[in-house]
């Protein structure tokens, strides 16, 4: 059984609303420097599946490929 | 000629559809997302709802209900088939559209009735001629048309942009018209042999004068006619 945490982020250049009105209430709240916050999906994943195929499970349903980026990391000793 | 709804768990405006063919006088009936066998049709139409709940992305789960292996090879071989808003999102998971439908801009859920133009096109679905401005409700969360600029190229290029959201007199405002952010103003696309067609607004609830409207019929009475010629 392995552990990965997948990340899927929106594409660069998609217009991301959450994360867009997020950064405004950052600012509004006084935080200075805030420059930009983008928000996307955290999916934890305990399988037996190599890389390859987890990869083929975020192509074919976890994160669209239109519009979205992902990144897979394997976790140690989980 | 018979229409066939399909029913995902969290359709919700599937009988919507089926009393909008009713009330124009053609033969409708249900298909269960379970189903295999869809033989028994001539038009499929993929209602509005919250298929699957809309989890992991609208439309993501839905692509895999095994009637859309079905439903693919039916667009395939050229069958009409129709996505309104949630079917709109499913066609494009299922590729069967380009593109995809991202969150309303406002971050709001938008209920009100809009403007439509209707563009040059290639769409079997829509005989309008193109400057046809349409009144037609919209009812989603996540209607914000997006695909890449060489996607959008290729769709204006081929006539496969059906609908743009419009103010009443036909015009584009500043900015853009599209009330939830679409690109290009786009409400509407069909592919490249316009037998697939999606739209975010709801024609079926606009098709009998008391409820609001006769501007949804075309959608309906257009496929129907096709199909006859082509029986002969």
């Amino acid at each position: 059984m392995a552990r990965y945490e997948i990340y899927v982020t929106y594409k660069p250049g998609i217009f991301d609303p959450p994360g867009a009105t997020a950064e405004r209430a950052l600012v509004n709240l006084g935080y200075q420097g805030v420059n930009e916050v983008k928000i996307g999906k955290y999916i934890r994943l305990d399988a037996d599946a190599d890389f390859d195929t987890v990869s083929e499970m975020c192509q074919k349903l976890l994160a669209n490929p239109v519009i979205e980026d992902y990144r897979i990391e394997v976790v140690e000793g989980a | 000629m018979r229409f066939g709804v399909v029913i995902f768990p969290g359709s919700n405006c599937e009988q919507d559809v089926i009393r909008a063919t009713h009330f124009l006088g053609f033969d409708s009936e249900y298909i269960w997302h379970g189903d295999t066998d869809i033989s028994g049709f001539d038009a499929i139409v993929l209602p509005g709802g919250f298929s699957y709940g809309d989890y992991i992305r609208t439309g993501a789960v839905a692509r895999f209900s095994p009637v859309m292996s079905e439903v693919v090879r039916f667009a395939e071989k050229g069958g009409p088939v129709l996505g309104i808003c949630n079917g709109f999102q499913i066609l494009c998971e299922a590729h069967l559209l380009p593109g995809a439908l991202l969150r309303n801009q406002g971050l709001k859920f938008i209920c009100k009735s809009v403007n439509l133009r209707v563009e040059e096109n290639t769409c079997q679905w829509l005989d309008q001629p193109a400057g046809t401005i349409l009144e037609i409700p919209i009812n989603h969360n996540e209607g914000n048309y997006y695909c890449d600029a060489q996607t959008l190229e290729r769709l204006d290029a081929n006539g496969q942009v059906v609908l743009r959201y419009v103010e009443a007199d036909g015009s584009t405002a500043d900015g853009g018209s599209a009330p939830n952010g679409a690109l290009d103003d786009i409400a509407g696309v069909c592919n490249e042999r316009g037998n697939v067609f999606g739209l975010m607004p709801h024609p079926e609830r606009v098709v009998d004068p008391l409820t609001g409207g006769t501007d949804g019929q075309p959608f309906f009475t257009t496929i129907v006619r096709a199909l006859a010629e082509v029986s002969g």
